[in-house]
């Protein structure tokens, strides 16, 4: 994204060129307590093939957002605005109907809970077979083949025998798979996967990401990948937006962000996360505070309150919201410091530390 | 953290005896049949055989995928559950199958905290009630009386003590961590079985949780047994880490000797899986992917029960069960084949 981009992005603009692109995304919700501003002005673009990583502490605003790309939020008490295009077709605007019919076919997500997506009395082929019927006019023995072919794809031994087992019968591993095989059975060309390996072992988490590069590279699917593990992150995306408080804090590729991060967050995170191929220090260092909540968030820059570096923005930091402003070459960082000065802070106190 | 020698040998040399004395420990849960005879028909083997030292003052950490036994090690070491087989000696005293009144007295030196802040606090009950209950369980009269002590608690542990009649809901995960944390330390434990008590964290508030972890220990001379399944927080705040496959240790080492010259081919292939924050260095990885998923504790492979998994195995894998036996001073593995090998 260029400046111009950012700067217009409230403005009506015509259909969008890249494959996936969001523009000025937000996703608030009524309530009781007052107003939750879960997703807040969010903009980004993805291509096909690319995989872009979404990350951010819990309650930052990822799995509303991917909920809102998928119309997930269609028929709720959610107020959204901006666009989401997809491959030409404008979502927000479009019926319920209509972005039902491209859930399942175009664009699919994987969760981190699979129980949530596989009903426990019916047998996890029946299940899969059903997801590829609602979009393929095929007979049910057809269906059934597809499902026994899907199972395979994603790795579970036997699957002519294991077609028939029920979710119970399937360990946490095997039916994460499950649930990835009923989202890719009809090729996805966007696939959303939420914390898709957060609940597993780094055994099987290996083993889904494994699975997941592969079906990328043979599909040509976009991905997002939602996670808080920085790790999982540096192994599989090709760009990072970084999340906090229903704001994009940082964006550019998974290299920039990661060797020349931007942003006070994405400093804290990267010296927090404890790391096994780095000398062991004695001591961690943890950002202050706790994540804010979304009904009170905090004026200003939404991260203040837990920032180091506020004293130097001259009160800025907890009057005036930062805007997102290119730190070159589409590396996109919301921040009142001068790039002068971050650069300044990064190479003498964040460097030396990570 | 670090002051007391990592070698249990090197303990005893020393002439201090282990405050945790663990030999041959088993847990085997029975599996019923039948709804009026019941008829036993099988064991899942949730521990199997678990023999080792922790020193005073020293944290070891315990790592293995979900359902290898870590959290039934736990509940049988603070005596939560009865040991099948084996024994425990803490400080000195043979604790295997002490009663509940037996166990009472030592319940304020051996202490729990758990994964889950939410689950196990009750949500009617407010902060001060919460933390004050092991004196009021234990008649402990404190001079200044039970709400002095639990304000100082808080404040210990990092929260405002002026919260002592708010609610758990009213707290983040982090904040409730810390609530579970002032609760075990209230009796002054000797020992505290942490079970994964960062993982429900985010990565910010997991290391402000760990180096107050780390300042209690050195504050009161704690001994921790720290289980996690996430490798790299174990190598933080460990000094000896041992590994566990279905029920049984497979490596146990100090820190560094672990990390940096893992031996048994399991534990190869759970650091290989950890991904590190670091693009380039990531991409240049190797990675041993395991295949198929972790068999039933129900029926265990015989002799190396890895060997299923396992890419070096022989015949001799899986006739006859490897000893866990010392490699070198203060590293123990259980494998035909030990191999050093670099992966981190
Ligand atoms: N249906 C809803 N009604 C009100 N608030 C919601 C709803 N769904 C999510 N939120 C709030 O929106 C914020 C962002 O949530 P979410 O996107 O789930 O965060 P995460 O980044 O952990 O995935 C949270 O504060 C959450 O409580
Ligand atoms: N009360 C119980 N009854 C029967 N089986 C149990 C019980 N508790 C644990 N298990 C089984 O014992 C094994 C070890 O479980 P656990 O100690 O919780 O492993 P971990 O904490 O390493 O994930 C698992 O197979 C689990 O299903
Ligand atoms: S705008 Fe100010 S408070 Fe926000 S991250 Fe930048 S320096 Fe910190
Ligand atoms: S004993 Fe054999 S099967 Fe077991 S870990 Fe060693 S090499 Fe592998
Ligand atoms: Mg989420
Ligand atoms: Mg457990």
């Amino acid at each position: 994204m260029t400046q111009e981009m950012i700067e217009s992005a409230a403005a009506p603009r015509g259909a969008a060129s890249a494959f996936l692109e969001l523009r000025d995304l937000k996703v608030h919700f009524p309530t009781d307590d007052g107003l939750v501003k879960s997703v807040d002005g969010l903009s980004f673009q993805l291509e096909k093939g690319k995989t872009l990583g979404i990350v951010g502490e819990s309650g930052s605003g990822k799995s509303v957002t991917s909920l809102a790309i998928l119309g997930l939020h269609k028929g709720t008490r959610a107020h959204l605005s901006g666009e989401v295009w997809l491959d030409g077709t404008e979502l927000i605007g479009a019926s319920k109907e209509e972005v039902r019919k491209l859930r399942g076919s175009k664009m699919a997500m994987i969760f981190q809970d699979p129980l949530s997506a596989l009903h426990p009395y019916f047998t996890i082929g029946s299940q899969i077979a059903e997801a590829y019927r609602i979009h393929n006019d095929v007979s049910r023995k057809a269906a059934r083949a597809r499902a026994v072919e899907m199972l395979e794809r994603v790795g579970i031994p036997t699957p002519d025998k294991r077609v028939d087992d029920y979710p119970h019968q399937f360990s946490g591993g095997m039916r994460q798979r499950a649930m990835i095989a009923m989202s890719l059975s009809c090729n996805p060309e966007l696939l959303i996967a939420d914390e898709p390996t957060t609940a597993l072992d780094v055994t099987v988490q290996a083993q889904i990401l494994d699975l997941l590069r592969d079906l990328q590279k043979e599909f040509g699917s976009a991905i997002i990948m939602i996670t808080h593990d920085l790790g999982v992150v540096a192994e599989f995306v090709d760009d990072l937006l970084v999340m906090y408080g229903g704001k994009c804090v940082e964006y550019g590729t998974v290299n920039e962000v990661f060797y020349e991060p931007q942003h006070p967050y994405t400093w804290g995170l990267l010296s927090s996360v404890t790391r096994l191929d780095r000398v062991r220090e004695d001591r961690l260092k943890p950002i202050a505070g706790s994540p804010p909540s979304l009904i009170n968030v905090p004026n200003g820059c939404a991260f203040h309150p837990r920032c180091p570096y506020e004293p130097q923005t001259g009160g800025k930091g907890s009057t005036v919201v930062p805007e997102l402003v290119d730190a070159g070459k589409g590396h996109l960082v919301r921040c009142h410091l001068s790039a002068k000065e971050r650069q300044d802070i990064f190479l003498k106190q964040v460097k030396p530390t990570l | 953290m670090t002051a007391t020698a990592p070698d249990a040998a090197a303990a005893l040399a020393g002439g201090s005896q282990p405050l945790l004395q663990v030999e041959g420990l088993q847990k085997y849960f029975p599996v019923n049949r039948g709804i009026i005879f019941q008829k036993q028909v099988g064991a899942v083997k949730a521990v199997d055989g678990l023999s080792f030292n922790v020193n005073k003052g020293e944290t070891l950490g315990v790592v293995g995928e979900t359902g290898c036994g870590k959290s039934t090690m736990g509940r049988l070491l603070t005596r939560l559950l009865e040991p099948s087989g084996g024994s425990i000696r803490f400080d000195g005293r043979d604790i295997t199958h002490l009663s509940r009144a037996g166990m009472r007295p030592l319940r304020k030196d051996i202490q729990i905290i758990f994964q889950d802040p939410y689950s196990s606090l009750n949500p009617r009950h407010t902060i001060g009630t919460i933390v004050g209950a092991p004196f009021r369980l234990q008649k402990v009269q404190t001079d200044s009386g039970v709400k002095k002590a639990v304000q100082d608690l808080l404040a210990l542990v990092g929260l405002n003590p002026e919260h002592y009649n708010r609610y758990p809901h009213e707290f983040s995960g982090g904040q409730r961590q810390r609530i579970g944390i002032a609760r075990a330390l209230a009796l002054r434990p000797k020992m505290i079985v942490c079970d994964e008590p960062v993982s429900a964290l985010d990565v910010s508030i997991q290391a402000q949780v760990i180096n107050l972890l780390d300042d209690l220990q050195d504050e009161f001379d704690l001994t921790y047994v720290f289980i996690a399944h996430d490798l790299s927080v174990v190598r933080h705040i460990s000094d000896r880490v041992a590994v566990m496959y279905l029920g049984k240790i497979v490596e146990i080492g100090d820190r560094i000797s672990l990390y940096e010259h893992p031996m048994h081919p399991y534990t190869h292939a759970l650091l290989s899986a950890v991904p590190v924050p670091d693009p380039v260095k990531e991409s240049k990885r190797e990675r041993i992917l395991l295949t198929g998923d972790v068999p039933s504790p129900l029926n265990p492979p015989p002799a190396c029960r890895f060997h299923t998994r396992c890419w070096k195995a022989q015949a001799i894998c899986k006739q006859v069960e490897p000893p866990l036996v010392q490699i070198q001073p203060g590293h123990e593995v259980a494998c035909h084949f030990p191999e050093e090998r670099v992966l981190v």
